[in-house]
């Protein structure tokens, strides 16, 4: 590979420098300040373990729930025409840009003992409030967006010319889907729900506002650094590094996996 | 959000600490001890707790003195001290417990020893309507009682666990929060049954919640003390801040909110 700055001016480089520079010294600064001597207990402490693993649980399973919603709504976005599209459309988005704590109280409205649907679910004894379904849907809620968006954008640029050449062919709209429509982004349908993953992982206010925090339940990594940083900065230091550690992992992952697909439209945002 | 309004609070006093440095030269002989004639700003850093209190005591300060000017920033006592221990241009610092002022004066950041101004005590806080017929401390750990409290990393959270100590009854929450905040607004939404939170946070909450005392709160006295800090531009405007709060015109403020006598 040859490299060099590939026509761009050189002032362009320059402030891309800054902005690099932007994001990751703040990083750098972090790593600072870990106590390496105590590293490894800090972060393997129970209540450090039951944190990562309630997080990766949730997050996994926030993901599953964005992929079994977003990839029909991508589809209809994206395919479909109807009166209200794009307003539907920003709607949809809106947890994107919603600060997260608005997203948790409009769940608690929603969801909660005496929300819109909670109401409901609580006379059937279902309640969701204080549990890990509260927190896996505070995720999704703010994660979904993400991979709608990246679906989306990757469902407009193949265009729908094989999807036309397998109708003409015979093949029944369930079938183009499988074997034509899916298949060509399913690059963009894996990095989105890397996203997606990434997102819910480091969701936070939603889950305080909506699910709450206690140990093993609904305390996820992010809870657990915001609590241990009043008692034992050290430990929130080291519980940030890991969690850093596991977004960087999934983020290299997710562009390897969208390498030649369309990822733009969902990083832009 | 938290965030946000620290750093909004982190640009404003940086902002400040600039115009200081401008008008430095004629200042410097400004400032007498006379209280009439104190000049110059000063940024508070108060706990959450105190925000309705020391808003108002901030007024009747300015009030008193023209020519002072008191900025406010409300947060966590203990982000409040990461934030004074990482250089935020603080004047005084104002804590909801002592444990977080001792971080303050073992950093050697505080101008002379802390003075305690108040006291609070918990108070156990329920959904209009009680619903759930909570009566005593007692009851809070009745099986049938979502009951929300904060973690015992928190200050609430210690008392809470004091009082449960003393007692000798066992609260299984459904929820450890990290701030009292959080907890009346799970109380308030009615998500939960009962919490526990300060006198003062009850009292502040207004319609939204009931309040129920109960003698073993007694276990637990939260004792909130305030000082002038070293790296101050405006060291007499400060001290005499934390004068101010302590007189008896500070004091009458944080009786009405609720607040204890230190």
């Amino acid at each position: 590979m040859r490299t060099g700055l590939g026509g761009i001016p050189r002032w362009v480089a320059a402030i891309a420098a800054v902005g690099a520079l932007f994001v990751l010294l703040p990083l750098a600064a972090m790593t600072t300040r870990v106590n390496w001597a105590e590293f490894l207990p800090l972060i393997t402490s129970e209540s450090s373990v039951a944190a990562l693993l309630l997080s990766l649980r949730t997050s996994l399973a926030a993901t599953a729930l964005c992929v079994l919603l977003g990839v029909p709504m991508a589809l209809v976005l994206a395919r479909a025409r109807f009166r209200g599209q794009r307003i539907l459309r920003a709607l949809v988005l809106l947890p994107m840009v919603l600060p997260p704590v608005v997203g948790g109280i409009a769940l608690l409205y929603t969801f909660g003992r005496r929300g819109l649907i909670g109401q409901g679910l609580e006379v059937l004894g279902v309640s969701i409030a204080f549990s890990t379904t509260a927190v896996v849907l505070a995720q999704t809620f703010v994660a979904l967006p993400f991979l709608v968006l990246s679906l989306e954008g990757a469902l407009r640029t193949v265009g729908t010319r094989y999807e036309a050449v397998g109708a003409t062919l015979g093949a029944s709209p369930t079938t183009v889907l499988r074997r034509v429509t899916l298949p060509l982004v399913l690059p963009a349908l894996l990095s989105g729900a890397v996203l997606s993953f990434a997102r819910a992982l480091g969701e936070f206010g939603a889950t305080l506002t909506f699910a709450g925090s206690l140990q093993g339940t609904t305390r996820t990594l992010p809870l657990e650094i915001y609590l241990q940083r009043e008692t034992s900065p050290d430990t929130a230091v080291a519980l940030s590094l890991v969690l850093v550690v596991v977004a960087v992992v999934v983020v290299g992952f997710a562009h390897r996996a969208g390498a030649g697909a369309h990822l733009s439209a969902g990083l832009r945002s | 959000m938290k965030a946000t309004t620290a750093s909004a609070a982190l640009i404003l006093g940086l902002g400040l600490a600039l115009t200081g440095c401008a008008g430095g030269a004629p200042a410097a002989t400004g400032p007498s001890a006379s209280a009439g004639s104190l000049e110059g700003s000063i940024t508070v850093f108060a706990a959450a707790s105190l925000k309705a209190t020391f808003t108002e005591l901030a007024d009747d300060f300015e009030a008193a003195n023209p020519g002072t000017i008191v900025e406010l920033n409300f947060a966590g006592s203990s982000d409040l001290v990461t934030q004074i221990t990482e250089g935020a241009p603080a004047d005084v610092f104002a804590s909801a417990d002592t444990k977080n002022m001792a971080k303050v004066t073992e950093a050697a950041l505080a101008d002379g020893a802390p003075v305690d101004f108040a006291t609070n005590t918990l108070e156990i806080a329920v959904p209009p309507g009680n619903p759930a017929g909570i009566e005593s401390f007692a009851d809070l750990a009745r099986a049938d009682a979502k009951v929300v409290v904060c973690a015992p990393a928190v200050p609430c959270g210690a008392a809470t666990s004091t009082v449960e100590t003393a007692t000798g009854v066992d609260i299984a929450p459904v929820s450890e929060e990290s701030s009292v905040t959080d907890v009346l607004g799970k109380v308030a939404s009615g998500e939960a049954d009962a919490g526990l939170v300060y006198v003062t946070d009850v009292i502040a909450a207004g319609d939204t919640v009931e309040g129920i005392a109960f003698d073993e709160s007694g276990e637990a006295v939260n004792t909130y003390p305030i000082a002038a800090l070293r790296d101050s531009a405006s060291p007499a405007v400060a001290r005499a801040f934390v004068a101010f709060v302590a007189s008896a015109a500070g004091q009458r403020v944080l009786a009405d909110a609720g607040f204890g006598a230190p």
